[in-house]
This record gives C-alpha cells, structure tokens and sequence, in this order.
C-alpha cells in the first residue's frame, strides 16, 4: 500500500509495540501529518496536545485499555481522525507484525486508510476492528489458552501431544502449551485478568496454571 | 508389514473415502461397506481418480496403482465385511446408528477383529458398549481430507483393553499415519478446541467488534497460522459447524460450544461458505482442494 504521507512519533514512556528501533520509528519527521504517540504514556501525550486538527491522523499507543478512555465516547457516535494501535504481542516475546489499529463507530474512512498505509508501508500487517477490550486477538486466543491449560490439568493429553495434534491437524505453528512456556505463563495470567474483569466472561478467568506461574513470579520464583 | 490384515471401512463417504485412500495406500486389502451400492462405487471411483492424480504428479506410478487398487473392492452386504481385521467406521454421527452397524459387524466379522470408530465428538465407550466387543474396540479420529492428514487421534474406551489398543496403534503407524492418544473427551483434542474458537470468532462479527477478513488477517499476521478462523469456517461449511456445535455442546453444555445466533443465520441464509461460493467471505469458484 503506497504511503503519501508523513509521520510524527513521539515517545512517551516505554512502547510495547516499538520496544527497539524501527523504520517507522525512523522515519519520524518534524513537521509529519500524521501524530503517532507510541509508549505506555502515550494517552497522557495525547491529552496535553493543543491541537488534534492539524494532522490527518493522530494514533496512540494502546495497552489493554480502550481508545474511548482518551478520546471520550458519545451516544455510540464517537469518533474523528483519532485512531488507537498496538502490535499485537505475547509477553516478553518480541511484537509480532501485527498491528491492530483501533476504530469507533463514525472515526473518517480516509484516517482509517491512512493509518493502514502508514503501517504497512513500514513493513507491517494491520487489521481493523472496534474499540474492545482484547481488540481481536486477545479476545480470540486468551480462552483457548485457557482451556489448554485446564485440559492439561483433566488430563485430556499430554502437553506434547495437545501440541503436536494442533500443529498437525490444523497447521499452526506453534502448539499452545509450548507457546506459552516461550511467552510466559504469568504474562498470559496478566493479559486474561484484564479481560476477564472487563468482560466477565468466565472463560476468561486465568486458568490454574497461569495462576500457580503469576504466584511464583509475585514471589520471586 | 507384520500383520497383512484386511481394513474394512464402514461409510463411503468423504471420510469414509479418504480412510480407505490411507489404508490402501499403506499396504492393506480394503472393503468399502455402505448400505448404498451407488455410494460404494462412487467411492471407488473417488480413489481411483485420486491416485490418478498421484500418478500425474509423480508420487505413485501407474503400476503401484494397479497393484493398490486391486487389493480394494466394496459391498453393501455387510457379511462381505466378516474377512476384516479391523473395522472403521466413518457414518452419520449419531450413537443409535452407530451402536446398530457396529452390533451387525459383530455378528459377521472374527473375534479378533478390532472396531474402531472415526467419530469426532461421539463417546467412544458409549459406542463400544454397542458393539458388542467394547475390549476390542477404539476412537480412531482421521483429520479431514484424511488422504491429505497425517494425524490421527486415537482414544481407548473405558473397557479397551491395552492390547486392542496397542495393536490398533500399530496398523495406524503401519498405514503412514501419525496416532496421538486422547482421552475419550467430547471432541478430543482437535474439535474440542477448533469448535469454541471458530464460534468466539463468528461472535466477534456478531458484536461488531472486527469484519470477518479483518478477523483473518489479525489472526494470521499475529499468530502465523495458514488460515483465518472466518476462512477456515466457509471450507468447514457453515451448514457443518452447527452440527458440530450441536453434538459438543450437546455433551459438553460448554457456553462457548453453542451455535452462534449469527451461524443459524448464514446457514438459514444459504451461505455455507465455499461450496456456495458465500459464507462469512465470497468466492469466485467453490473449488475447495488442488488438483
């Protein structure tokens, strides 16, 4: 996708999405038309900015939280040239490629498109969705993480062969046991907290074993 | 091949067919057995027009062919099944059903012969305890297309005894597969995870949170699988999921197993996916697999 415009990244704290250097975070010029706040603090950049109506586009960097909680929200007819994004990442391991670019109800098409031909221009992946907790991603694997984890626990299989069948029968990289050995078991317990508070839905609920890991790592372990 | 043994496949179906492909292909005698004698031919037909292609590619020659294609025939007498040392059923999911072919097969084949069920969210000792030799008797799960799948999952009943099970592993490895041992559970390991997970992405589409090819290349470009859950879904058919999330949740009551309000919907619809050409994507053929 061709990219016609500039960008701006300010760094606030440190970034999730853009842990290490970057092309995007390279190409950065002064005079960009389109804000990127990255970091944990990016929300706090876009609440001291004077002018949103200057750029194209502004993004800022989202943890778990929602976009609505900086830009407000009304009568589910929010929405403007501000776009929420994170690169999708599991834990300690590095970002994938993914970005997920956060949208409300009446956000401008052409900020949606330009957000999109930002990222990919710099090498990534994107996809769209709706202002939730979990955006897609999350709201996908954490249950499946978590039934793995309570499966493993009923003694369905063992954790070779939970994997080895789902890398098998359905070509996925990585099974999800071993997955979450490489990303952290408490760093899932973390992520699926946040939903579960949000959303309520029990699958959600950390399983045993991310709760057993979270408890080891409170104490050091 | 320590054991020259005569596999039986009960249902001439899509599964049916491509068990038959996997067992004939590892070195067995095979009858086919439908009570349909025009499915049982068709089925035929289906393997020799797919090692016709296996030819053209370069992975069998027409000799290997000839030679694998006459050690199978069919029948829709199911006395014709009495030689098989191993029967494996691929029919309709449903337990009566079921129990009634395996108590007939009872009736005509030896006391050794092992039964083995290709059910995906069935019981297997519920089954068993149908046949007549629930000792003799194990889940043998082919993953779809099975001439295609190297993975099998294999679960004992209750009452499977470790030697049935045992050897049942072994004709598996014999026919090139790849055996994992699951608990007898509701979907075992595959449909026991794929159901839900499908479902939860047809609810994100429900609640608006993501369009369907948004949904894929989140999950694809995040994760690395092949396919997107929404593609996966359409190839599946969405007429198929509903019957899967019937029979798990059926057993399982598991709220994430239950038939989205929207699948009832598409399928009411007459998107079903690829082989309509329409279902949560569109598509210009309803081809589904290569040449």
């Amino acid at each position: 996708m061709s990219n016609p415009h500039s960008h701006c990244v300010i760094l606030n704290g440190e970034s999730r999405s853009f842990p290490e250097s970057h092309p995007l975070l390279d190409a950065t010029v002064a005079d960009g038309d389109i804000l990127v706040l990255a970091g944990a603090d990016a929300g706090e950049s876009f609440a001291g900015l004077a002018d949103t109506a200057r750029y194209s586009v502004v993004l800022i960097e989202l943890g778990s939280e929602c976009l609505g909680v900086h830009t407000g929200e009304s009568r589910g007819e929010e929405g403007s040239n501000v776009l929420g994004f994170a690169r999708f990442r599991l834990g300690d391991a590095k970002p994938s490629d993914l970005v997920e670019i956060v949208r409300q109800p009446q956000t401008a098409q052409t900020a949606v498109e330009a957000a999109r031909a930002l990222f990919e221009a710099h090498g990534l992946k994107t996809a769209v969705c709706g202002d939730f907790p979990g955006r897609i991603v999350d709201r996908l694997v954490r249950p499946y993480y978590n039934a793995a984890l309570n499966r493993l626990d009923a003694k369905l299989a063992t954790a070779a062969d939970m994997d080895l069948t789902l890398k098998l029968g359905l070509g996925y990289p990585e099974g999800p046991v071993e997955l979450l050995e490489r990303t952290g078991l408490a760093a899932h317990h973390d992520t699926t907290k946040v939903l579960h508070d949000a959303l309520g839905d029990p699958a959600y609920a950390p399983a045993r074993r991310a709760q057993v890991a979270k408890a080891r790592q409170l104490k050091g372990r | 091949m320590s054991e020259q043994i005569t596999i039986g496949v009960a249902g001439s179906g899509t599964m049916g067919t491509g068990i038959a492909i996997v067992a004939a292909r590892g070195g067995f005698p095979i009858i086919i057995y439908d009570v349909d004698s025009a499915r049982v031919e068709a089925s035929i037909g289906q393997m020799s027009a797919f090692f016709a292609k296996s030819v053209q590619r370069g992975k069998l020659t027409r000799e290997q062919v000839d030679e694998i294609m006459g050690r199978v025939s069919g029948t829709s007498d199911i006395a014709a099944m009495a030689p098989c040392g191993l029967v494996i059923e691929a029919i309709f999911e449903e337990l009566e059903v079921k129990g009634r072919l395996f108590s007939d097969l009872d009736k005509v084949c030896g006391p050794q012969a092992l039964f083995a069920s290709n059910t995906s969210t069935l019981s297997i000792t519920e089954i068993a305890a149908r046949s007549g030799r629930d000792d003799r008797f194990v889940g043998m799960h082919f993953c779809l297309p099975a001439q295609l799948m190297k993975l099998v999952e294999m679960s004992p009943g209750i009452n499977t005894s470790d030697e049935s099970f045992a050897r049942a592993w072994q004709i598996c490895e014999q026919m090139g597969q790849r055996p994992v041992k699951t608990q007898d559970a509701p979907g075992f390991i595959l449909n026991y995870f794929l159901v839900p997970f499908n479902n939860d992405a047809i609810r994100l589409v429900e609640e608006g949170v993501a369009e369907p090819a948004e949904i894929d290349k989140a999950i694809k470009g995040a994760l690395g699988y092949a396919m997107g859950p929404m593609e996966l879904l359409d190839l599946i058919g969405l007429d198929t999921q509903v019957l899967l999330c019937e029979a798990l949740h059926g057993v399982t009551h598991e709220p994430r197993a239950a038939c989205p309000p929207l699948l009832r919907r598409m399928v009411a619809a007459r998107r079903l996916g690829r082989k309509t050409r329409r279902g949560f994507l569109s598509y210009e053929t309803a081809a589904i697999f290569g040449a």
